[in-house]
């Protein structure tokens, strides 16, 4: 088996990959390996043909192969070596990886360190467990996408959608433009998963209707799919009896949820987030194995693309900060998710960097609001804070805390959180979304 | 249509697992062996759809077809899958009682398997129970213990026997439904199916849940196939380890219950429950069913997370009434057409046995059975990436590169193992073919990935267009044609023009003009 050293391996060239191989290697990284299993680079993004991607980080509306293509770019430029069809079967602790393709066979690749980008992968319908019988014909809506976009084929002419996430909506306006009759979108929550940009120009602006608290109880078709039965869901999910239908269709789309790809992440082990799925992370974007990093939707799944290259470029630096032996050293912080928030990554923060940068910190909220205040709280006290006119699941809540704002003095071991379960030994900081109205950031600030 | 007309001693109905063996038996012998069956493969019936075990033999009425059948499969099935290179795993499995009353039926049951010639059982105590299944129920009093359980995969037996009836001369006919059976004298003398005519002297009729309407074929009505459904959950290989061994619970007058099991993959396998559907197509589950199931597998188990759910699936038992017991023999009134039908739980168990007896039947009814001298009962496993040591790997990719191009990243199978299976001797030509012979399609994301992939390399390998590729042959096709369809994309244009914002307008023309300029002129 040939083996080959370098300073940064990189697992998955997707949009996360391709940032963080591309940022390691601008700050100082020696020899930067980027490997993935596709024939080309850009990952998933080469089937997004929808436009709509780079609106905040570079200003324009891009497809996904052009938003790609710009990072290609940079990462060819700065000199990452890429490695294409190219599969990791194995990752270790000590940042061995074995990964085989067609020439080179068999290979080990020793890395000083190494960062996971391998994205994530659709829930299929048995992890959604839709009764009914198993005919051809029922598709997640990224596999459905490669279908169309890249090999040019049509997964069925009369469709359904099964849920509101952001691929689903793309797929009902890509083959409603193929000439398919899309029949209906179906949700099981009462608000949508997807963007609500997407919403409005792929289902409105089309025709389709979006049925929230809805979902399907029932598949028809020994061979191919012949139609589906929906009904109306109560507010425990349970469809409700007596509220059924049928639709006809040839095709049921399935776009409920994705889930990261963390298998790799499992056989080296280390800690996982219960809610993300993913890995802890540090505001290095560093495992809980050292020297491990991880990005992209392997360490909570986003929206928008733009935050998975802030979040890659965070881990090519901190890859990069650890090659070169600068990593932050001395206490950590722990984030918690408080009031209105589902995760908030990363999970732990140096209290070192919250003194010295700004800190990045990406949440989900539990549910719609509007008119609220994103906090950030330590000690009890409110550190930072901002007003969001609404917050919805769908769309990621971003707060990144002013450096300094968060003095180490600030952060002692007193002010550990007396509900925190693991000791109690390591301080926190709590995000929380509060509704503006009735109590105001100042005010909890005061009284706390 | 010009029909092709064939030549037989022993025209076998039916490709599950008993179909297949009883083919594999009789390529022993010098005989012409036709297979024939509906679908477009092997084992796509109930052998694709069931609990994967190999059973000790202790739950059938002694005296039993079953359960004669069931202890001699048993000890059968080291030696057929070693010679065909089918995973077989003897784990032992547990009847687990949780209460007193239920511990008392353990010793009924031990007494019974006893009597069947089981050998081993045990009933052990609670602290055993939990030392070898820590997973299990605490509230556990006892289990009987029956060190010949095992697990095994239906689909790879059944695709080697196929193979190895194949490879000593036994032709399959797939995609082929006998459409009749044509009759002289009171004896069958040919089987019909689309296009062919087959002149037999012998027919055995292993059709599954249509064996009660081939047999009508024949004029006969001695049984009724009544499908009773079974569905199931199959879990992520993450929590495989949740199991060790089959766990059964103390079983009822019907059924043997939901069990938990590991399978040969390394996934957990709960279920089946038990209902009675008219229906011979009717495999749906259901939501109440799948429920059923949850709750049965988690008395058994309570640690099983639902959320780590690959796939449900439904299979029917061909369960034969007023029988009960396998209908196994001669067909009463038609000296030359052999039963094997009714073959329910535990049939999987008891095909390498099923296939001796039906052949002894023959023999009795006058068929010769001259060995073959060059008759080879070895059919090699096809070999897996994800088995091999590195080592192995190596020297794989070095004499073929295909052997280093993943195509299913969740059971790490490669394109040269998907190439190998669409050109064994028993050619496989779907999606749920290629993935029961390779697992390509089988792990977590259930095909998500690697779909679109295999449809293009069986387009590739057999000259089969992508929009013809099926699922599971018939109609089940993946795909509905090609998606560029240059009159929809004007309409989209003026459509995109009308309500579209001005970027997307914009990227709508780039499209419609690289389909024709004239598209312009619309808008």
């Amino acid at each position: 088996m040939r083996t080959v050293e370098c300073d940064v391996a990189v697992v998955g060239a997707g949009p996360a990959g391709l940032a963080a191989a591309a940022r390691a290697k601008q700050c100082g990284a020696g020899r930067v390996i980027l490997m993935d299993r596709d024939r080309e680079l850009g990952g998933i993004l080469n089937q997004c043909i929808h436009n709509g991607f780079g609106l905040q980080l570079l200003s324009q509306e891009l497809t996904g192969p052009e938003y790609a293509e710009h990072f290609i770019n940079e990462a060819r430029d700065a000199g990452v070596e890429t490695l294409l069809d190219t599969m990791v079967l194995e990752v270790t602790q000590g940042r061995r990886i074995v990964a085989v393709n067609r020439t080179e066979g068999l290979m080990q690749i020793d890395a000083k360190a190494v960062i996971l980008a391998m994205g994530a992968r659709e829930r299929s319908r048995g992890g959604v467990i839709i009764p009914g019988m198993r005919p051809a014909g029922v598709f997640t809506a990224g596999a459905a996408q490669r279908f169309v976009n890249m090999e040019g084929y049509m997964p069925g002419k009369r469709v359904v959608v099964l849920g509101s996430g952001d691929i689903g909506l793309i797929m009902a306006r890509r083959l409603t433009w193929e000439g398919a009759r899309v029949e209906a979108v179906l949700e099981i929550l009462p608000f949508p998963s997807g963007l609500t940009r997407n919403i409005v120009q792929c289902l409105n602006d089309q025709g389709i209707p979006l049925y929230l608290s809805h979902t399907v109880v029932d598949i028809h078709g020994e061979e191919r799919v012949e139609g589906v039965t929906v009904a109306q869901v109560d507010a425990n999910l349970r469809p409700i009896p007596g509220t059924e239908w049928d639709i006809e269709c040839d095709t049921l789309l399935l776009s409920v949820g994705l889930i990261p790809e963390n298998e790799l992440t499992r056989d080296v082990g280390g800690e996982l987030d219960p809610v993300t799925g993913g890995p802890v992370v540090t505001d290095e974007m560093e495992t809980s194995t050292p020297g491990i990093f991880a990005c992209g939707n392997v360490v909570h799944i986003h929206d928008l693309v733009d935050n998975v290259t802030r979040e890659a470029w965070t881990a090519g630096e901190g890859a990069a900060r650890l090659v070169a032996g600068q990593q932050p050293g001395g206490r950590t912080v722990r984030t918690r998710a408080g009031e209105g928030v589902r995760y908030v990554a990363p999970q732990i923060l140096h209290v070192d960097n919250l003194a010295s940068r700004d800190v990045r910190l990406f949440m989900r909220a539990m549910r719609p609001a509007e008119r609220v205040q994103v906090e950030a709280v330590v000690g009890g006290e409110v550190v930072f804070s901002k007003f969001e006119r609404v917050v919805r699941p769908a769309e990621m809540v971003v707060l990144t805390i002013p450096r300094g704002k968060v003095s180490p003095g600030r952060v002692s071991l007193d002010s550990a959180s007396p509900d925190h379960a693991s000791g109690g030994a390591q301080p926190e900081l709590v995000v929380r979304i509060t509704p503006r109205d009735c109590d105001t950031a100042a005010e909890r600030g005061m009284k706390a | 249509m010009q029909l092709k007309r064939l030549a037989a001693d022993v025209v076998i109905i039916g490709a599950g697992v008993v179909g297949t063996g009883i083919a594999r038996e009789l390529a022993r012998y010098d005989l012409r062996v036709v297979l024939v069956e509906k679908r477009a493969d092997v084992a796509f019936g109930t052998t694709k759809a069931n609990t994967a075990l190999v059973h000790a033999g202790y739950d059938a009425e002694p005296g039993t077809w079953k359960a004669r059948l069931n202890v001699r499969g048993n000890a059968l099935y080291p030696k057929v899958c070693g010679e065909l290179g089918v995973s077989h795993k003897n784990t032992g499995s547990l009847v687990v009682a949780l209460s007193e009353e239920q511990a008392a039926h353990l010793h009924e049951l031990k007494e019974r398997g006893e009597t069947n010639g089981v050998p081993g059982l045990e009933v052990i105590p609670r602290e055993r129970v939990l030392a070898i299944e820590p997973g299990v129920n605490a509230e556990v009093v006892a289990a009987l213990w029956a060190p010949t359980g095992g697990i095994t995969s239906p689909w790879e037996l059944a695709i080697a026997y196929a193979e190895n009836a194949v490879a000593n001369g036994v032709e399959l006919l797939l995609s082929s439904p006998v459409t009749g059976i044509d009759m002289r004298g009171g004896r069958v003398v040919s089987v019909r199916c689309p296009g062919v005519v087959i002149d037999t002297r012998f027919v055995v009729n292993a059709a599954g849940i249509w064996a009660d309407d081939i047999e009508r074929m024949v004029g006969r009505d001695d049984f009724e196939i009544t499908p009773r459904r079974g569905e199931y959950y199959l879990f992520d290989k993450r929590v495989g380890h949740l199991v060790s061994r089959p766990l059964f619970p103390v079983p009822s007058q019907s059924t043997k219950g939901i069990v938990v099991a590991p399978t040969v993959d390394g996934n957990l396998i709960a279920g089946p429950n038990a209902l009675l559907v008219g229906d011979k197509g009717d495999l749906a589950t259901t939501a109440a069913g799948l429920a059923e199931v949850i709750e049965g597998a988690r008395r058994l188990v309570p640690g099983l997370p639902v959320r780590e759910s690959i796939t449900n699936f439904a299979g029917l038992r061909a369960v034969a009434v007023p029988a009960g017991d396998f209908v196994i023999g001669v067909s009463p009134g038609v000296p030359n057409f052999v039963n094997a039908a009714g073959i329910q739980s535990p049939g999987l168990t008891a095909a390498p046995a099923i296939a001796e007896a039906v052949r002894d039947i023959l023999a009795d009814a006058g068929l010769e059975l001259v060995e073959k001298p060059d008759f080879n009962p070895v059919r090699e496993r096809p070999m897996r990436f994800s088995e091999l040591g590195r080592d192995e790997q190596s020297a794989l990719i070095e004499g073929n590169p295909l052997w280093g191009h993943i195509i299913c990243r969740c059971e790490t199978v490669t394109e040269a193992e998907i190439v190998e299976a669409l050109h064994r001797p028993v050619p496989c030509t779907t999606l749920d073919g290629v993935k029961f012979r390779t697992r390509a399609g089988a792990g977590r994301c259930q095909g998500g990935f690697c779909g679109p992939r295999v449809v293009d390399i069986i387009h590739r390998e057999l000259g089969i267009d992508p929009e013809q590729v099926t699922k599971k042959g018939g109609r089940s096709y993946i795909l509905s044609g090609p998606s560029k369809d240059p009159i929809q994309r004007q309409a989209t244009c003026c459509c995109s023009a009308e309500t579209g914002g001005a970027d997307e307008h914009k990227i709508e023309m780039r499209e419609c003009e690289e389909v024709g300029g004239h598209a312009h002129g619309r808008v």
